[in-house]
């Protein structure tokens, strides 16, 4: 046979070919259509406004891109549908389609979207040995049979190349596998050893940059044909803001990376100096950085940027100069900077020089919080940084509200009054307490009615104290219909507050679609805490009209496509989908019976055991830091952010942990069980007798052939199989204590402390459900004593057997928690209470089901239709239009 | 022998036309369905692959007319062998057997010539089409995101039929007439899942379409484009056919035959078509123009596509065997 294609150099297609020769100096990859990089190419997807968005890919190729990066990884999107067919837009494009793509994403059900819908030879960004090798090499398999090259990350099992010798031995151990196992063309690898910040003033990163161009000359010089691309611009990340430094050090680095011999890479040619062009004295400073000639290099530079800019950068050696500027500025700094060393004495002496102790609150505090407002709205200052500032800010105020007191006359004048909740039936707060703060801090009087709140409460204060908008939040799904209800009370007493929705299971297209129609005032949805701030701006100006009929018609428009979607989905009847169910063969399975049967109880447990068991990435979401645990802490963008936050949390926990402040309880049980009826699972005591029957859901969304539609039932063996299954079930609660320390910090005007508690013990909780979990797995019922899995590979769910929990997508049923709490005594035993639409109390519990058989898997029950519903009514024994309103959130339309 | 070690010593000579050759036989619809057919709901006159099952014989003697012609290859008469293509008809569940049978007769006369001249062997093509449907372009102009087939749903007829024609015995699969590069690569990734989970390492031959003056495939990728989207399998050769004749196709092939490292092939049209659709060049003016392929070194693999029959062939044929084949750069 014909030797197979053996130009030793990379080229791709679109319409055209691009051969990556040597001569070639550089490929530059256009990256605006980038929906991680672009915040406007983001906002033209999500507005389904594709026109303008290919016009971003056409300015790309008319400015000289020589591939397209196409990115759609963004929580709100459907990645999926979003890349086909923005990919078959382009395809219809000839003046774009003529260069190669880029298919970027980090799900590979993206990428493999991608591949499928594009006839040139693409590249892939990215893999990597980070899910290990059988993943690597699955996928690197199906990039070379669809035809694409491939980008890998320098990154592993254990984290993100960041020296040398970590670049090249993940490089060199990637290239082998890639080229003696998978038979991939080594031409068409393109390695990514990581560009990360330089001059950030912490030591361990003072070899980014050489590291980077030694790694790059290694994998030229020893992998043979491979190729090297970075993002550029990452690397002065730390002086965003002076554009001057910041694109010296850009070109600087470009070009002496290309001399190392990368040959590709990502670079916004607007951040870009000429390399000749930059001033001498400049160039050597950023050289001196990139290179690490010296141990002043990065201070040197600092200096120098000030020079450039004229704008001032402190840095670590200067940390007490702020102290000599003048009083106005301190306190903004201390603002800004979160720190509150010295902001009582800043305060007092402004409080001598003014005429009213109010004019300080007015005059400096607020003049440092707008400051703090900017620097957050236009994305510079992270959430963990205001809720800092707001610490800051209450101290300032707790210091002067005497003197404001004994002055008849004094009020603090606020910019308007807001009413917070969350509402009835549902207890989490954290997110409600962040909007509530970081309102605060703009001058907001916040009324907080706490968790739980009926709507007649909320009604009530809202006319009583003329509160000018309304805040709901809930964390559970039945608080979206909680939602729904008040909206009508609200338009039935014929208010006219605006509403606003937030919280986890909230969205703009419920908000739209359920809330909005109710109420003939406004409603919005916002999502994060920075957009309340503008949002209610916006509707407490004098003139917010033209606003308000703004969101409205915003609404009513999005309303109307999110019905008139095209994307219909196919449903099969319940009475088929049993058909379909998850096949296991009971006779060859083995069926293991637990040590012991019956429900036990912990009552006192060693809460620092939970220390090992945490999964942090969680956490750091909880305060809009989005990431994973630990590459977060290096992350360019929220890194130090991540860092900080994180190192606040192992005080608070050290503190939690030495003086005990939480309580850790549990109480669980394991039975003899058996699937009956297809769905239902009945839970027997010794004797046989039925003691709970669980009522599981099941999938209904049409499958290809062979992909069988689950219920949760499917993983125990049936009773006429003759087999006798197993389950079990538990509650784990670190809440207890939670409420009091979390008050005392409200009480010390520290409401960053107050919301870290409570994120920490809901970490604690979801450390203790794993633990457990894997007690249960290798003692109490020992299905797998042989088990041995790290942390990482507890919280990645490497172990055999599953414990779903009530209301989360496996069974979204919470009533299922009822049955739960009536088969273990929960609350006799352990004292966590289910409140009236099942949320647990205290909030920082887990509960849910285990089961063991190896097959068991999670998954998501999606939509199912009107027959489940009606079936499942008589099941439960309830009326259908109850059923409706638990299940609402998982009906098809 | 196998074709691999026959493609390193001579240019090898691909049949004509099959669709030209069955008109002559006139087969009106009762033909087209014979016996089994004779109750089907849709008009089944025109479904060519049909005639495998319904009309054995006269497919038989179209591939040995190639043979006796001097082809070293010829095609199985499977072009439209797919779900896809064969909804039109109302016969997806044929699909299988039309490809099995097709390859079994092709297979017994070119095992009956290679019997009786053992100096000259010869090797059976599976033919894979197009398709009738476009997975990178819109039939839609006022919806240009739309697709009316998908990579999957290529991917899953195209192999069914590669199962087929392996199972009936091909000695090469052949993906031809090219317009849309992502059609061939689903059949691409079919064919590489079929050689992974039996363990074989059938040789491929790629032929794309260069549809007009424009030199650029019909979904407009130029010659380049086209060579570097489909080089990531190991292929026996790539090459074009149809659209355009000897003439209109040369320039492509000299680029192709410079940029690639596999061996090449061409099976241009008989000339373009006249006024009337029909293709007037006659063999000799064809074997003229192939003959400047030959003296260039262009190709290791020549033959025919539409309006070109046995004396086309017999004329190719009878060049070729006065020239080298070309030489195919070594790797290095």
């Amino acid at each position: 046979m014909a030797n197979t294609d053996c130009k030793k150099h990379l080229s791709l297609s679109g319409l055209e070919p691009l051969m990556i020769t040597p001569e070639r100096n550089f490929i530059n990859v256009g990256e605006r259509t980038n929906v991680t990089g672009s915040r406007k190419f983001l906002r033209l997807i999500k507005e389904d406004n594709y026109d303008e968005a290919l016009s971003v890919a056409r300015d790309q190729v008319e400015g000289g891109a020589q591939i397209l990066d196409v990115n759609m990884d963004e929580g709100m999107l459907d990645g999926k549908y979003a890349m086909i067919k923005f990919l078959n837009l382009i395809a219809s494009e000839p003046d774009i389609a003529r260069i190669p793509l880029m298919i970027d994403s980090s799900k590979w059900e993206i990428i493999e979207a991608g591949l499928q819908v594009a006839q040139g030879k693409c590249v892939v960004n990215s893999i990597s040995l980070k899910e290990g090798e059988a993943e690597f090499i699955r996928q690197a398999k199906l990039v070379k049979r669809y035809g694409a090259a491939v980008i890998v990350m320098a990154f592993d099992e254990q984290g993100q190349a960041d020296t040398f010798e970590r670049r090249i031995k993940i490089c060199e151990r990637s290239y082998k596998i890639l080229v003696n196992v998978v038979g991939f063309p080594p031409q068409d690898i393109i390695f990514d050893p990581n560009i990360f910040p330089v001059a950030t003033g912490m030591d361990e990163h003072r070899l980014n940059a050489l590291d980077f161009f030694n790694a790059t000359q290694w994998i030229r010089e020893n992998l043979p044909h491979a190729n090297v691309s970075g993002g550029v611009s990452n690397v002065s990340f730390s002086f965003r803001g002076n554009t001057t430094v910041r694109e010296a050090i850009n070109s600087a680095f470009l070009y002496h990376a290309i001399r190392h011999g990368m040959n590709l890479g990502i670079v916004n040619p607007t951040m870009l100096e000429v390399y000749d062009e930059i001033p001498k004295d400049l160039l050597l400073r950023v050289e001196d950085v990139l290179f690490d000639r010296h141990a002043e290099a990065t201070e040197r530079l600092l200096d120098f940027s000030e020079t450039v800019k004229g704008q001032k950068k402190e840095h670590a050696t200067k940390v007490l100069e702020w102290r000599n500027k003048s009083l106005q500025d301190r306190i903004t700094y201390s603002l800004v900077k979160g720190i509150d060393a010295f902001i009582i004495e800043d305060v007092e002496e402004a409080r001598l020089a003014s005429i009213k102790p109010i004019n300080v609150i007015e005059g400096h505090l607020m003049i440092g919080m707008n400051v703090v407002g900017d620097l957050f709205g236009s994305g510079k200052m992270f959430l963990p940084q205001v809720v800092k500032s707001a610490r800051v800010m209450k101290k300032a105020v707790a210091h002067l509200q005497p003197f404001i007191e004994a002055e008849k006359d004094g009020k603090q004048e606020f910019s308007g009054k807001i009413l917070m909740a969350t509402v009835k039936g549902d207890v989490h707060d954290i997110g409600k307490n962040i909007v509530s703060v970081v309102l605060g801090c703009n001058n907001y009087e916040i009324i907080d009615l706490g968790v739980m709140v009926p709507p007649e409460k909320i009604i009530e204060t809202a006319v009583k104290e003329q509160v000018d908008v309304i805040g709901l939040s809930g964390l559970i799904t039945p608080s979206l219909d909680e939602m729904v209800s008040l909206s009508k009370a609200m338009d039935k007493e014929n208010l006219t507050i605006p509403l606003i929705i937030g919280g986890a299971t909230t969205s703009k297209a419920h908000t739209s679609v359920k809330i909005a129609p109710n109420y003939g005032h406004t409603v919005v949805h916002v999502n994060d805490a920075s957009r309340a701030v503008t949002v209610v701006g916006n509707l407490l100006q004098k003139d917010n009209k033209v606003y308000k009929e703004q969101i409205r018609e915003a609404y009513d428009k999005f309303r109307a496509q999110f019905l008139t979607r095209g994307k219909q989905k196919e449903y099969i009847a319940i009475e088929d989908a049993r058909k379909y169910k998850f096949q296991i063969d009971w006779n060859s399975v083995e069926i293991v019976k637990p040590e012991r049967l019956g429900v036990q109880v912990i009552n006192d447990f060693d809460i620092t055991t939970l220390d090992a068991y945490i999964d942090w990435s969680p956490f750091f979401r909880s305060w809009d830091l989005h990431g994973k645990y630990p590459d977060i802490l290096c992350d360019a963008i929220v890194g130090q952010q991540a860092q900080e936050l994180f190192k606040d949390a192992q005080v608070l926990l050290k503190r939690v942990f030495d003086e005990k402040l939480l309580k850790a309880k549990a109480v669980f049980g394991l039975f003899p069980a058996n699937s009956v009826n297809d769905d239902d699972i009945e839970v027997y005591d010794e004797n046989e007798t039925i003691k709970a029957t669980f009522l599981s859901l099941r999938q209904q969304l049409k499958k290809r052939d062979g992909v069988p539609n689950i219920a949760l039932a499917d993983f125990i063996a049936p009773k006429n199989s003759e087999k006798q299954d197993y389950i079990g079930a538990f509650c784990v609660t670190t809440g207890f204590g939670t409420q009091e320390l979390a008050q005392q910090f409200e009480a010390d005007n520290d409401d960053y402390n107050a919301i870290m508690i409570k994120a920490l013990a809901d970490r604690l909780a979801e450390a203790f459900a794993e633990y457990l979990h894997k007690e249960v797995r290798t003692k109490h019922w020992n299905y797998a004593q042989n088990e041995n899995l790290t942390n990482e590979e507890l919280i990645k769910e490497s172990y055999k057997g599953i414990r779903p929990a009530p209301g989360y997508p496996a069974c979204p049923d919470h009533l299922e928690k009822a049955t739960l709490w009536r088969l273990l005594k929960v609350e006799e035993h352990i004292g966590v209470v289910l409140t009236e639409n099942l949320a647990m109390w205290p909030a920082a519990s887990v509960s849910g089901y285990y089961f063991a058989n190896p097959e068991a898997k999670y998954f998501g029950l999606g939509k199912i239709t009107e027959d489940q519903l009606l079936d499942y009514s008589k099941r439960r024994n309830i009326g259908l239009e109850d059923a409706r309103k638990w299940l609402s959130p998982n009906l098809a339309d | 022998m196998e074709i691999i070690e026959a493609i390193g010593k001579r240019i090898l000579v691909l049949d004509g036309a099959m669709g030209t050759m069955l008109q002559r036989y006139n087969f009106t619809e009762e033909d087209f369905r014979g016996e089994r057919f004779k109750n089907h709901p849709s008009s089944l006159k025109g479904n060519n692959d049909l005639l495998s099952l319904t009309q054995p014989k006269a497919i038989a003697e179209v591939h040995r007319k190639y043979f006796e012609a001097g082809a070293d290859i010829i095609e199985t008469n499977t072009f439209s062998g797919t779900t896809i293509a064969m909804a039109d008809y109302n016969m997806e569940d044929l699909v299988y057997e039309l490809n099995y049978e097709s390859a079994r007769i092709a297979r017994y006369v070119a095992t009956e010539f290679t019997n009786s001249n053992p100096e000259k062997p010869r090797f059976v093509a599976g033919s894979i089409g197009p398709t009738n449907k476009t997975a990178s372009m819109s039939p839609d102009v006022n919806r240009p995101e739309y697709r009316a087939i998908t990579f999957e749903e290529l991917r899953v007829a195209y192999k069914q039929q590669v199962e087929a024609l392996v199972d009936g015995g091909v000695d090469v699969l052949l993906v031809e007439t090219i317009f849309d590069t992502l059609n061939a690569k689903a059949a691409l990734f079919a064919i590489e899942e079929v050689k992974e989970a039996r363990q074989i390492d059938i040789p491929i031959m790629v032929s794309g379409t260069i549809t007009d003056a424009s030199g650029r495939t019909l979904s407009g990728q130029t010659v380049e484009a086209f060579l570097t989207s489909i080089s990531h399998i190991p292929l026996l050769s790539v090459g074009f056919n149809c659209a355009l004749g000897a003439e209109q196709l040369k320039p492509y092939m000299q680029r192709l035959s410079q940029e690639t490292e596999f061996y090449t092939s061409a099976h241009p049209n008989a000339g373009l078509p006249n006024a009337f659709g029909e293709y007037d060049q006659t063999p000799k003016q064809m074997q003229a123009l192939i003959e400047d392929y030959l003296k260039d070194e262009l190709v290791n693999i020549i033959g025919g596509c539409c309006g070109t029959n046995p004396m086309h062939i017999k004329a190719i044929a009878d060049i070729a065997q006065n020239y080298q084949p070309r030489k195919i750069k070594v790797s290095g």
